[in-house]
């Protein structure tokens, strides 16, 4: 089957889609965006977590037929969802349709060099990215896109939250390397950060 | 040659690494793939990716111990999309493969000897396709008895595992059911005895943890003109992989090219092949690129996990509490196929004392062969079973002197000086006794953190949690101390060793620094470390780390605490090598400018060569101009020795890493919940490279050794040999509400015999960990606990 949606802002569409296919493996292996993960793909880990028209979730445990007509924001889109957040949302990364990840591009995807991946300095980055860097919030990195995303959803939601709140969101998150304690510092300093932001603005 | 016929995937690693980072020694450095790891472009081994490539797919044993009767292929051959279907018959060449003994099949002949071993082999154009032909295949299997345990392993007519063993443990272990024995006697346990007042025995139960990382094993082989294959692939070790692979794929070393992949995570559980052979064949096979990834199901099935263990304990004390003796026999689960088993006996029985001053002990170690999964290497490798164990003696040998737990240690905390039950003598600091005080002295967290200003409880912070289970009623506070010993780096006489090639050159006008070692980036951060380090010895700013793999040397296993002192010191060693190369082109072109050039100790420092004075003599780049300095070196750490297989006397182990924790926790009596509400750790690093990694690893560490206190268990039925739970639906990590707040401090005593004085981190607060959330369950509820992990049932008494 084909399937026509959004990801990141940019309409895209999927042939030969077989009916059994997940959101989360057309994303990786056809449209060339493997930043989603996956590490269970049953719906417990949160590695694969995207936005569906703004909301969270577990791409494994979406059929790709599901995704027709719709907006996905992956963790390759999050800097510019973040920067559009204001008038694209909800359901839209990019209101121009000019932003994220064409498709010819995607399907020739690499792994690109960073510039400066101290500073994140050339690359535009959304506030909890430049967060788990500066944290250290990243160790071998294969739940950082999943958290992200859904760390990104609950700051929009709750630009001020408790401990307690943050625990709460990222409880479907798994991670094995940190701990945690890195993850929650890299939360609260992208909360801190952005409401220093909003004072100034 | 070799280079010219490698085709490069999508997402080759190759171009990950060139990222500059900033900072040397001692700062805490940011990651150079940070940026590439949030942004999702980090390129895992699961996300390899090449036009025409297949799906490689295996089909396991359903059962645990059978014959294989028959194998039937026919049907699966015939479907579309499908290229090839393989199994023993196929293979190239060896049968076999293995680390420590050639044991493991590349695919199960004869016989299986556990759930989930490989039997056959599938490339299919699409990995449900692949699936699916891999559910057509026919094998009948003819069940035998399946041996579970140490009673049914050394039963007098007991099935072997392995009938016609020959490997360097089989003449010497009493039954051919054991991989490997250790004992170890020093003093005289049974005289020491005597002096004792009060002596306490137990029996303790370690449940079998899984690592758990969360990158699937996955990789991807291609095919390449030379008749050999490029290997993209998530690993711990290269060298050793390859060293496995070659034989099962009849090929010379050199045809076999493997590069590094992003690693998702390792903890020991990619010391051993997954994928790799099974890839490589079915590239070879069909002349296209191969694609494997593990499902999360069949990960609990690709890889060893950490053994179970049985451990009975007996100590003394005087009544003033000086420990007189200790007895202990451990048994060790290493399932259906050795990995490092022997390795892990090794440690098990040298470390069983814990860091303690006992002169006269009586010790065994063994580790079985059963048709249990197989268990080998995982983060704290046999010394995490025995400080469960020793822990729990200690707090049980202080309730019957009525001493303080805390104090009864310090008193007989090992120091530098102290001599192992190896004979080996601890020749660096061992701050044993200050970890526990700082551990104790640190303020403890407040009571009945639930209780909200008039609204009643915040269920988020009580056992049960969002389940809304409890409003604070029946719940109990506890807190529990351990501290634990553990060996950093390869032991036993190993050949322990790293590589590092480095090379400066000037590019654009400013001298570059490249780093070329084939050490595993697993997430610990290696690679931030050694930027660090080049960056200091050779005083450039730009530092590119060149992408692991086998076209340099062996950097051994990132494991063990090893790298940073290992290949850390490879890098410092090849770094000084270079440099002096660099002042010997100095001297040559400028040394007759300025006499500093043959008189002071040089150094490179800012881009330039400065004499210890502070003077600047020249740049870098003008001293290298269009010259190339470019070294690979072998470097190693001081030789040990095997322990004799007698008496286990032996300056067996490198250099040890010290953690003690202090756990605090609520208990929910009436439904058995447990919330860990604080989990302080202190710990020795030696050298903090990069403080930041440092915290990181510790808490990761320690978060390890929560889960197995509290949750985590490989479940294998006793009576068949089946894994009940492999899935993260049914064996549990913790999660961000599982874990609470981790403080850590550390300590840099350091090891004058490491580069920089370093000591391995990443293992030793995995130990301690376990026993500290154990103590502070017993203190809260009075019960006993013998087992990990503590299920609600063993706290409400419903077992």
């Amino acid at each position: 089957m084909r399937v026509n949606f959004t990801v990141n802002g940019r309409p895209q569409e999927a042939d030969d889609v077989w009916e059994g296919e997940s959101l989360l493996y057309v994303l990786r292996e056809r449209m060339g965006l493997p930043g989603s993960k996956n590490a269970c793909e049953q719906g417990e880990c949160g590695s694969c977590t995207v936005r569906l028209d703004g909301v969270p979730v577990c791409s494994c445990l979406v059929a790709a037929g599901q995704a027709e007509g719709r907006e996905v924001v992956t963790v390759e889109g999050l800097a510019d969802y973040a920067q559009h957040r204001e008038d694209a949302h909800p359901g839209g990364a990019c209101g121009t349709g000019g932003c994220g990840t064409g498709l010819d591009e995607a399907k020739r995807w690499q792994a690109k060099p960073a510039q400066d991946s101290q500073t994140g300095e050339g690359i535009e980055l959304s506030p909890i990215q430049q967060a788990f860097i500066d944290a250290g919030a990243v160790q071998c990195g294969f739940c950082t896109p999943g958290l992200l995303v859904a760390a990104d959803e609950m700051l929009e939601r709750n630009p001020s939250p408790t401990d307690a709140d943050i625990r709460e969101a990222l409880s479907g998150n798994l991670c094995r390397c940190t701990g945690y304690e890195k993850i929650l510092d890299a939360v609260r300093l992208a909360a801190a950060r952005q409401e220093r932001q909003g004072e100034a603005v | 040659m070799a280079q010219n016929t490698r085709t490069a995937p999508v997402g080759t690693p190759t171009d990950v690494t060139q990222n500059h980072v900033k900072g040397g020694i001692g700062e805490s450095t940011l990651r150079p793939d940070g940026t590439l790891k949030v942004t999702g472009e980090f390129a895992y081994s699961s996300d390899m990716w090449h036009e025409d490539m297949l799906w490689g797919q295996i089909l396991r044993s359903t059962v645990a111990h059978a014959e294989i009767v028959s194998i039937d292929t026919t049907e699966a051959l015939t479907m579309d999309g499908v290229y090839a279907v393989l199994t023993h018959e196929d293979l190239p060449a060896a049968k076999n493969y293995g680390m420590e003994f050639q044991d493991t099949p590349v695919l199960a002949y004869g016989k299986v000897r556990h759930h989930g071993e490989p039997v056959a082999l599938v490339a299919a154009d699409h990995p449900e396709t692949a699936r699916r032909a891999a559910a057509k295949i026919k094998v009948e299997y003819r069940e035998l008895p399946v041996i579970t345990d140490e009673a049914s392993a050394l039963a007098p007519d007991a099935i072997l595992v392995h009938e016609n063993r020959d490997d360097h443990h089989s003449g010497h272990v009493p039954h051919p059911n054991i991989v490997h024995r250790q004992p170890i006697i020093r003093g005289n346990a049974d005289e020491a005895a005597e002096r004792a007042d009060v002596i306490v025995k137990g029996e303790y139960t370690f449940g079998m943890q899984d690592q758990a990382f969360l990158g699937p094993e996955s990789g991807l082989a291609v095919p390449a003109e030379d008749g050999g294959v490029d290997l993209y692939v998530a690993t711990q070790w290269l060298h050793s992989d390859l060293k496995q692979i070659a034989p099962c794929l009849g090929l010379p070393e050199e045809k076999v090219r493997m590069t590094m992949a992003g690693v998702g995570g390792a903890f020991g559980g990619r010391e051993d092949i997954s994928m790799q052979i099974l890839a490589s064949i079915l590239a070879l096979r069909t002349g296209k690129p191969v694609k494997m990834v593990y499902n999360r199901y069949e990960s609990f099935f690709g890889h060893v996990h950490r053994h179970p263990a049985k451990l009975y304990y007996e100590h003394g004390a005087t009544k003033d509490g000086k420990l007189t003796h200790m007895k202990c026999k451990i048994v060790l689960d290493g399932g259906a196929y050795a990995s490092s088993t022997a390795s892990v006996v090794g440690n098990a029985s040298s470390l069983s004392v814990g860091p303690y001053v006992i002169d006269d002990v009586e010790i065994e170690a063994i580790g079985l062969y059963t048709n249990n999964p197989p268990c080998g290497a995982m983060r704290g490798f046999g010394a995490v079973q025995a400080c469960f164990a020793y822990e729990a003696q200690m707090d049980k040998l202080a309730a019957k002197l009525g001493m303080d737990p805390v104090e009864l240690r310090q008193l007989n905390a090992m120091e530098q000086g102290t001599i192992m039950p190896t004979g080996q003598v601890v020749d660096s600091p061992a701050p044993v006794a200050e970890l526990l005080r700082r551990v104790k002295a640190r303020p403890m967290p407040p009571e009945r953190q639930w209780e909200t200003a008039g609204e009643g409880a915040d269920v988020r912070a009580l056992p049960g949690g969002l389940s809304n289970t409890s409003h604070g009623e029946g719940v109990v506070r506890g807190v529990g101390y351990a501290v634990g010993i553990k060996n950093v780096g390869f032991s036993e006489g190993f050949d322990d060793y790293s590589t590092a090639k480095i090379r400066i050159e000037v590019i654009n006008g400013e001298a570059v620094a490249t780093v070329h070692t084939a050490m595993a980036e697993v997430g610990q951060g290696g690679v931030t470390i050694h930027a660090q380090i080049a960056r200091t010895e050779l005083g450039v700013q730009q530092v590119t780390i060149h992408p692991a793999d086998t076209q340099v040397g062996s950097a051994g296993s990132t494991s063990a605490g090893r790298q940073t002192y290992m290949t850390g010191g490879a890098i410092k060693n090849s770094c000084e090598l270079v440099r002096e190369k660099v002042l010997e082109i100095g001297r040559r072109k400028f040394g007759s400018y300025h006499p500093a050039w043959a008189n002071a100790e040089l150094l490179l420092e800012g881009g330039k060569v400065v004499t210890d004075g502070g003077e600047a003599l020249a740049s870098i780049a003008d001293v290298l101009e269009n010259e190339v300095v470019e070294i690979e070196e072998e470097w190693r750490h001081r030789p040990t020795q095997a322990f004799d297989l007698v008496t286990g006397q032996g300056d067996g182990h490198v250099q040890y890493a010290f953690a003690a924790h202090r756990a605090v926790v609520e208990v929910d009596t009436e439904l058995g919940l447990v919330k860990v509400i604080e989990l302080a750790c202190a710990q020795d690093v030696g050298k903090a490279v990069n403080p930041l990694s440092v915290v990181g690893q510790i808490q990761g560490g320690t978060t390890q050794g929560l889960g197995v206190a509290v949750m985590e268990e490989i479940i294998v039925d006793p009576k068949t040999a089946k894994v009940r739970n492999p899935s993260f639906t049914d064996y549990l990590i913790p999660t961000i509400l599982d874990t609470p707040t981790i403080p850590v401090d550390y300590l840099e005593l350091a090891d004058p015999n490491a580069p920089y004085g370093v000591r391995g981190i990443g293992e030793a607060p995995t130990l301690s960990s376990t026993p500290a959330v154990l103590a502070a369950i017993r203190a809260a509820t009075g019960l006993e606990l013998n087992k990990t992990p503590v299920r609600p049932e063993a706290l409400t008494g419903t077992l």
